[in-house]
């Protein structure tokens, strides 16, 4: 059945972006165990950051707009770490959910009152259209494959950060036991600082490829939280591979669902990601202790 | 003096764990903290430490106060805590935990190699996991994470707990080669033979106070019964 | 002769409450009265607001008694305006039968949600909420029969048949969102006065809301969600019947749980007089915020944000902690007080106001 191994072939593309919108989520939670419920938002800020940059410096390829866009979210990531999110930390599990929120709610008005509510789309030039052939009269896109290049690098390249340098082995240390962290000698503030800032980055990434991939307007933040969530939850909290395999189950079951009915697409991922609760609530690859 | 609290108060809320400590501890000394459970042996450690907010009095080390510094800051000074129960990092391996001693301040009497010449077991599982090491070798590698500081004074809450005796002695034995290197000790020690026998000094605490402070040798067991358990006297 | 004895009284109520209580009967009163003499564009008004009023309850219920943040209400209440709809379009019920099949929809669905839902903690089940929601909005887009993505309208007959005692359309719907507020804030009351509440107000009074939530049982928390999916579901229902037409992307819109969190948080979590606060607060900016299109929204954020960070007990409940205020006889004290006996009469054993 060549359409659906079409399907699945696409499904494996997409989802490899949906485990990089859900990668950014899975390291914040790990460190600080916070859920940024405005982080869709931000991926929609970033695309029409992008857009943005692309006006003012006359930038042609988005994937240039990163270059200013990748250091900018850094730094506002540690910023709002530091300067809304720390202070809203705490035992209270309610407050930062709140908080976070509220930031989705600014965030995307924001961008209303600011961009309209028109819908926009990051233009990627030949690579958009451009595909490359496969047996059996298979073709795979250039831009989605570039996509899943870039994703499972960027994971690569977290992973590597995490298990070989010394401020990966402070935020894996901060993420079991946040306390001793600090009597060791790490500046706990600071480090959720970092941590934000780096997921940040995942999230401009995610920002320009999604925002070439497909349109989007001021809106379109919820959906790609829910996303990132559903990857998060089916692949297991605690691994960024698992979260990375997470959505690329996400990405199959959403193509195969639009492959019977385009209005399908959506509710074939979120049956799977309910089944997935169901069944296993803990995720395909849960890490040993949570 | 390297290290003097005086009338320091300790609160958690509004419950207060410690009145009016007073303590002092030369360089290269060891000093044993006694008490029941609940006497704030562990607050005491903690404040020192910058874990617990403090009122009132002052905490001095080589002259510079420590009030109101954050832990990150005080281990940067030289005052290194191996904290109550061992709390070791559970997704890292040994080494790792070892390492993270070292995260903000590192020097060259306690190196890695140095800390594994001390406690040989440890570099045979420097790549395990830490939850895979007994008891006795898991609190082998909270003191060298501390070490690995390179602390002019280390405090050691608690180091006797949930092991065996045997092991508890051949920890004092390695603690007494870390004295030996010019480091200041203060331990919190629940068995009270074990505190008099590895301390030069000692002081006993008793809900939040101190009611004992003296040299180890001219302690009489009197003494420390009546210290440890109030009014009432010896049990 | 006499003897002081020192009598300890456990008493409910201070003087502040029985003095709301006295003048809250009033006010409930005039209410009622103003389905007489109120215009058109009062009931509206005030309708809207008992029915904004109720839904902060229930959300201040789930967030503050039950521990469970919802970033999904708006599925009960999509779900209860559909439900009303369908009765009246392919059932070909009246209204209050349609009425109560809303109720019925959204515990009906609460349940099964629950179960689903319930697997995540904290935020993840906060999401987990929001994900059910859109599941539904994306579901009901596709049912044709009930305009699909478009939406659909109320018939004239249907709207016209909403009558009772006499009173026209206007004043019943007015009459039933005032019941509907009352009966929430009632039910919160009698929660939080019962011996659950009394774990729950003694932890609330040095803490949030949330983490206050001395009530783990699985089956409580389903109850109060079961509760809260039922009156969201009415409240949708009366709300869609006054609007008279209904789309997914409306119904099932975010921004509702968005204006719920308004009101309640900055009003104050877990108290019972803090969404009452905040939906005042919420109607006095909606006011002057009207005009302002996206403005608005970014506004009440903002607040919201700040509120959370600089007074995260709210309005109200920081006031309350501050002057030790309560409306609501909800929080018990000891009173001591000198009794005399006569020395006769010491067979006699005082009275005690039993509680």
């Amino acid at each position: 059945m060549k359409a659906i191994a079409d399907s699945i072939l696409s499904g494996i593309l997409l989802g490899s972006l949906y485990g990089l919108f859900a990668s950014g989520l899975s390291l914040v939670f790990g460190v600080m165990r916070l859920v940024n419920v405005a982080h869709g938002d931000f991926i929609v800020l970033c695309a029409f950051l992008a857009l943005a940059i692309q006006h003012v410096t006359g930038f042609g390829l988005p994937f240039l707009t990163l270059i200013i866009l990748v250091p900018l979210m850094f730094v506002f990531g540690y910023l709002l770490q530091r300067m809304v999110l720390n202070p809203a930390l705490g035992p209270d599990i309610l407050r930062p959910v709140l908080i976070t929120f509220g930031l989705s709610v600014i965030v995307q008005n924001g961008l209303l009152q600011g961009f309209s509510a028109d819908s926009q789309k990051l233009q990627g030039g030949r690579l958009e259209t451009a595909s490359m052939p496969l047996p059996d009269g298979l073709a795979i896109g250039a831009f989605p494959l570039l996509t899943l290049v870039v994703a499972v690098a960027l994971i690569g390249l977290l992973q590597w950060v995490l298990y070989t340098t010394k401020i990966g082995r402070a935020l894996r240390a901060t993420s079991d036991d946040l306390r001793t962290a600090g009597m060791m000698g790490v500046n706990t503030p600071h480090l959720f600082g970092i941590a934000a800032g780096i997921a940040m980055i995942t999230i401009a990434v995610a920002g320009v490829f999604t925002g070439i991939r497909t349109s989007f307007d001021a809106s379109a933040g919820p959906a790609w939280l829910i996303f990132a969530f559903e990857a998060v939850i089916i692949g297991g909290l605690g691994s960024l591979w698992g979260t990375l395999a997470g959505g690329i189950i996400l990405g199959i079951a959403q193509a195969i669902g639009a492959h019977f009915s385009p209005g399908w697409q959506m509710l074939a991922g979120h049956v799977v990601f309910l089944a997935a609760l169901i069944f296993r609530p803990r995720g395909l690859f849960p890490r040993r202790v949570e | 003096m390297l290290l003097e609290v005086s009338h320091v108060n300790a609160f958690y809320g509004d419950f207060q764990a410690l009145f009016e400590v007073s303590l002092q501890a030369n360089t290269a000394e060891a000093l044993a903290i006694i008490g029941a459970n609940g006497a704030g042996k562990s607050t005491l450690l903690n404040a020192i430490a910058g874990n617990v907010a403090t009122k009132g009095g002052s905490i001095r080390f080589i002259g510079d106060s420590l009030s109101g510094l954050k832990p990150w800051n005080i281990v940067t000074r030289g005052v290194t805590l191996v904290p109550e129960g061992r709390r070791l990092f559970t997704s890292l391996t040994v080494q790792e935990n070892l390492q993270m001693g070292a995260y903000a301040r590192k020097g060259t009497d306690w190196t890695l190699p140095k800390v594994y010449e001390l406690f040989p077991r440890l570099k045979e599982r420097s790549n395990q996991a830490v939850t895979s090491l007994s008891g006795g070798e898991q609190q082998m590698v909270a003191i060298g994470r501390a070490l690995m500081s390179n602390p002019e004074l280390l405090m050691c809450d608690d180091l006797s707990l949930g092991l065996a005796p045997v092991v508890v002695q051949d920890i004092y034995a390695t603690l007494g080669k870390v004295r030996k290197s010019g480091v200041t000790l203060i331990v919190v020690e629940q068995n009270v033979q074990q505190a008099l026998s590895f301390a030069d000094r000692v002081y006993c605490l008793q809900e939040g106070r101190v009611t004992l402070e003296g040299v180890a040798r001219e302690l009489t067991l009197e003494d420390v019964s009546r210290a440890y358990f109030g009014r009432r006297g010896a049990a | 002769m006499s003897a002081g004895l020192k009598m300890r009284r456990v008493a409910q109520s201070s003087k502040l409450s029985r003095a709301a209580g006295m003048i809250a009967v009033v006010i409930v009163l005039a209410l009622v009265s103003a389905a007489g003499w109120g215009d058109r564009g009062l009931l509206s008004l005030l309708m809207e607001f008992f029915c904004y009023l109720a839904l902060a309850q229930m959300w201040n219920l789930l967030a503050g008694f039950a521990g469970i943040v919802s970033l999904g209400q708006q599925a009960f209440l999509g779900l209860g305006g559909y439900a009303l709809f369908f009765a009246a379009l392919r059932l070909g019920w009246n209204p209050l039968e349609a009425f109560l099949l809303a109720g019925l929809a959204g515990a009906v669905v609460a349940i099964p949600g629950a179960l689903v839902v319930f697997r995540l903690q904290g935020a993840y089940l906060a999401i987990g909420t929001w994900v059910v929601a859109e599941v539904l909005r994306l579901i009901f887009s596709q049912v044709a029969m009930l305009g699909a993505g478009s939406g659909i309208s109320l018939p004239v007959a249907f709207a016209k048949s909403v009558k009772m005692a006499g009173l026209p359309r206007d004043a019943v719907l007015y009459l039933a969102a005032l019941a509907l507020a009352l009966a929430t804030i009632f039910a919160s009351y009698m929660l939080l006065r019962s011996q659950r509440g009394l774990a729950l107000t003694a932890i609330r009074d040095n803490e949030l809301g949330a983490r206050s939530s001395g009530v783990n049982s699985f089956t409580v928390k389903l109850m109060v969600f079961a509760a809260t999916g039922l009156g969201t579901g009415l409240t949708g229902a009366l709300l869609y019947l006054a609007k008279l037409r209904i789309s997914p992307a409306a119904a099932f819109d975010v921004n509702w749980t968005s204006y719920m969190i308004f009101m309640v948080v900055i009003g104050g979590v877990g108290t019972l007089e803090g969404p009452i606060a905040g939906t005042l607060v919420y109607f006095v900016l909606r006011q002057y915020l009207a005009d302002m299109g996206s403005w608005y929204l970014i506004i009440l954020g903002v607040v919201a944000v700040t509120v959370m960070l600089r007074l995260p007990m709210g309005i109200w409940g920081t006031a309350a902690r501050k002057y030790d205020l309560s409306l609501f006889p909800t929080r018990r004290r000891v009173v001591f007080e000198e009794v005399t006996v006569a020395q006769q009469d010491r067979s006699r054993v005082p009275e005690t106001t039993a509680h």
